[in-house]
């Protein structure tokens, strides 16, 4: 039996370190939101030939149209603007064809309301609160005590703790929007987390119903060196999984897929080292007072 | 036991059936005779019993993979009344939807959504590429149009029908009319739409049926003929009725957009997404090529790592994907991104279990008990962490899927899209992670007894 949970003070460095920067990233640089939050037009041109940025730029401002980014990348040209209707946005693109003598395929076009956005953010939250006070009533009552549901809840929370933090260095350094398959991936790694917690409990659970209310410390130890192969084994699948999806995969999900691996990494992490701690510390407190 | 085998490879081949892919062509030799044809996943066209079944078991992919639009319009509720502001929104989407319809676009969705004290009206246009045209048809306010007979050739005129002639606007229309009611026939007792006119409405009514004395006169809503009843006298009182098959519900609908003049509300556009039809398919074949990828991986991985025992959890997991496909199919579930997230999750959890079930079977086994017997309590013990993770994951995604469409909850299609495969995905993995691999160790397990 390796004795884990020794080294708690290691676990919590690691975690505030990562959670730290995570959270200074979000001070510091703040996110990207995408249209789907605050609203505004997303357009994704291709364009038949190669053509000069600088051009492009001109002539969107001649069209009176404010574009917050724009990129091109091989012929294909995104732009990011304020609300566009769909004759502003044909008209847009006739001109860009007509001057600088292209044709354009539109790949995409959307357009958010600001009010939409703000009534998603708000009922994603409503619903993630939901989804955590159902987890928290269904663990208290399957492990018979709300300890062990506070402990996974609280693993769950430092797992969206360091998905969002490093979502915000994505977004600084690469460019990742929060759109709505940020918040399903974030929902995707909350799940996880709870239900890789849910097997080592499970463990800790069997001891105290067969071998009677003895040192937490000890079972903990003992549930984690023997779930420890499954937990590396089972993130290193879905890891597989992930990776062929964020290397090989289109470009629209690569934000999505990397923030589940991170999710994944995090969801495996927490639930031996931060979860647990937390059990132990829980039900050691109960013990004393 | 035979018969057990066979209907499980019935079974078997029924699964493999529906999950085919769609329209690949095979052509090849076989010595002298050639093949060729092209697969298609199970359809069912027939009737039993009378009633007819029909089922096409075909992948559904969402706008964000397939290509179209997603249109958002938010309708202006200040005028209306109350008491009559379902009906207003009902009729409101049919119209909507009649000229979707028009526009030719397969399978539209249009569907009303309340949130807080707003209605919305979404519609989605699969696979449509000039969405200015579609706005502007769902936009346009409804004209009512009386239509004469135009000027044509006497030859042609016989052999058309009769809606097709009548292609001059009488100068006629919904801006003459006062007020539209339903009513009754008095002699059939059919639902109809009684229009009364304004005074310049009634004179012109005058003008228009004075001239087509003897002839046909078309009643048109946005270029839909309702009626082209023929005129038997000239009518001067200011009263039309418009007949047709109406019901009571139809009828009503079709006085209440005339009465407006236009939808029974204004609508106006908030959100739109078209996603072109080539970003779509590029996206999905290299994700799938992916997807395939990552999962021989997982398989090999477990093949390596637990030996026989991986190879009978590949067996299974690849059984699992397949039922859980096929239940996509089924119902049909339209895939999106997201849901393809919610796919992937699931697969990951259904490894879980195999790997849970696996890591428990060979703790028995080193405590000395052996195979069969490890077998047994390593399923039971690892049951209940399976049944636990399990629930609080499909409790997750019930309440992320919003099964009641309350409106505090996520309406839009993105999560929901997620909620719903990752459940059926879970609920799935519980069947195939725990009655399939064991079955499998069991068959498995026989044989190796009887070879010695």
């Amino acid at each position: 039996m390796i004795k884990f949970l020794k080294f708690t003070w290691l676990y919590v460095l690691i975690s505030t370190v990562v959670i730290g920067s995570g959270l200074y990233s979000i001070v510091r640089y703040g996110f990207t939101y995408s249209i789907d939050f605050v609203g505004g037009s997303d357009v994704e041109y291709q364009l038949d030939k190669k053509t000069d940025l600088k051009k492009i730029v001109e002539i969107i401002k001649n069209n009176k149209i404010e574009t917050s980014q724009i990129k091109l990348e091989k012929n294909n040209l995104f732009f990011k603007t304020k609300p566009l209707d769909e004759k502003q946005e044909a008209k847009l693109r006739s001109a860009l064809e007509t001057n600088l003598k292209i044709k354009i395929k539109s790949l995409r076009f959307e357009t958010v309301g600001p009010v939409i956005g703000r009534e998603t953010m708000q009922k994603t939250l409503i619903a993630s609160f939901l989804a955590t006070l159902g987890i928290l009533i269904y663990m208290s009552f399957a492990f018979k005590g709300l300890n062990f549901a506070l402990a996974a809840i609280l693993a769950m929370i430092h797992d969206f703790l360091v998905v969002i933090g490093t979502y915000s260095i994505f977004s600084h350094f690469f460019g990742a929007e929060i759109d709505t398959m940020f918040v399903t991936a974030v929902l995707t790694t909350m799940s996880f987390s709870v239900h890789d917690t849910i097997i080592i409990f499970d463990k800790i659970r069997e001891y105290l119903k067969n071998e009677g209310r003895g040192d937490i410390t000890h079972y903990a130890n003992r549930a984690l060196t023997e779930t420890m192969v499954r937990s590396l084994n089972n993130s290193m699948t879905i890891m597989f999984m992930l990776l062929s999806l964020t290397l090989l995969g289109g470009i629209s999900i690569r934000f999505f897929v990397a923030t589940l691996l991170v999710g994944t990494i995090t969801g495996t992490y927490s639930s031996p080292f931060i979860a647990t701690p937390i059990l132990v510390w829980l039900e050691g407190s109960k013990k004393n007072s | 036991m035979k018969i057990k085998h066979m209907v499980y490879g019935v079974l078997f081949v029924v699964l493999v059936w529906i999950c085919l892919p769609e329209n690949i062509p095979v052509h090849f030799k076989v010595q002298k005779s050639k093949i060729d044809f092209t697969i298609n996943p199970l359809g069912i066209n027939t009737s039993l019993f009378g009633v007819p079944i029909k089922k096409e078991f075909k992948t559904k992919l969402g706008l964000d993979l397939k290509g179209g639009s997603h249109l958002v319009f938010e309708t202006d509720t200040s005028k209306v009344k109350p008491a009559d502001l379902q009906d207003s929104l009902l009729s409101a989407r049919d119209i909507i939807e009649k000229r979707v319809n028009f526009f030719g676009v397969s399978e539209p969705v249009v569907q009303t959504i309340k949130s807080g004290n707003t209605y919305r009206i979404t519609v989605d246009l699969p696979g449509i590429e000039d969405v200015s045209q579609a706005i502007e048809l769902i936009g346009t306010t409804a004209q009512l149009r009386f239509m004469e007979e135009g000027q044509v050739d006497p030859k042609i005129a016989t052999t058309t029908p009769i809606i097709n002639r009548l292609t001059k606007y009488t100068g006629l229309g919904g801006k003459d009319i006062k007020k539209a009611s339903v009513t009754f026939d008095s002699q059939n007792g059919q639902p109809q739409v009684a229009l009364q006119f304004t005074p310049e409405g009634a004179k012109l009514f005058g003008d228009v049926t004075g001239r087509n004395v003897g002839k046909p006169v078309g009643i048109f809503l946005d270029y839909f003929p309702l009626s082209a009843p023929t005129v038997q006298q000239k009518i001067t009182e200011g009263n039309a009725v418009i007949t047709g098959n109406f019901t009571v519900e139809q009828a009503k609908s079709l006085s209440i957009s005339i009465n407006s003049g236009a939808l029974p509300l204004p609508i106006r556009l908030v959100e739109q997404r078209n996603i072109g039809p080539s970003l779509g398919a590029l996206e999905v074949k290299k994700s799938l090529i992916a997807g395939v990828l990552g999962l021989s991986m997982v398989l090999l991985f477990m093949m390596i790592y637990y030996g026989k025992l991986g190879v009978i959890a590949s067996m299974a997991l690849i059984i699992y994907g397949l039922i859980t496909f096929a239940i996509f199919r089924a119902i049909p579930v339209v895939l999106t991104l997201p849901g393809v997230a919610g796919f992937i999750l699931s697969i990951g959890m259904a490894v879980d279990s195999n790997i849970l079930i696996f890591e428990r079977i060979k703790e028995e086994m080193r405590k000395g008990k052996n195979f069969s017997v490890a077998v047994r309590l390593g399923f039971g013990r690892a049951i209940d962490a399976i049944k636990d993770a399990n629930i609080t994951t499909l409790t997750v995604a019930f309440i992320l899927f919003n099964p009641m469409n309350w409106e505090f909850l996520p309406q839009f299609g993105m999560v929901r899209g997620f909620a719903l495969t990752l459940a059926i995905g879970v609920g799935t993995s519980l069947f195939t992670g725990v009655v399939i691999t064991r079955r499998l160790i069991g068959a498995f397990y026989k044989e190796k007894i009887r070879n010695k």
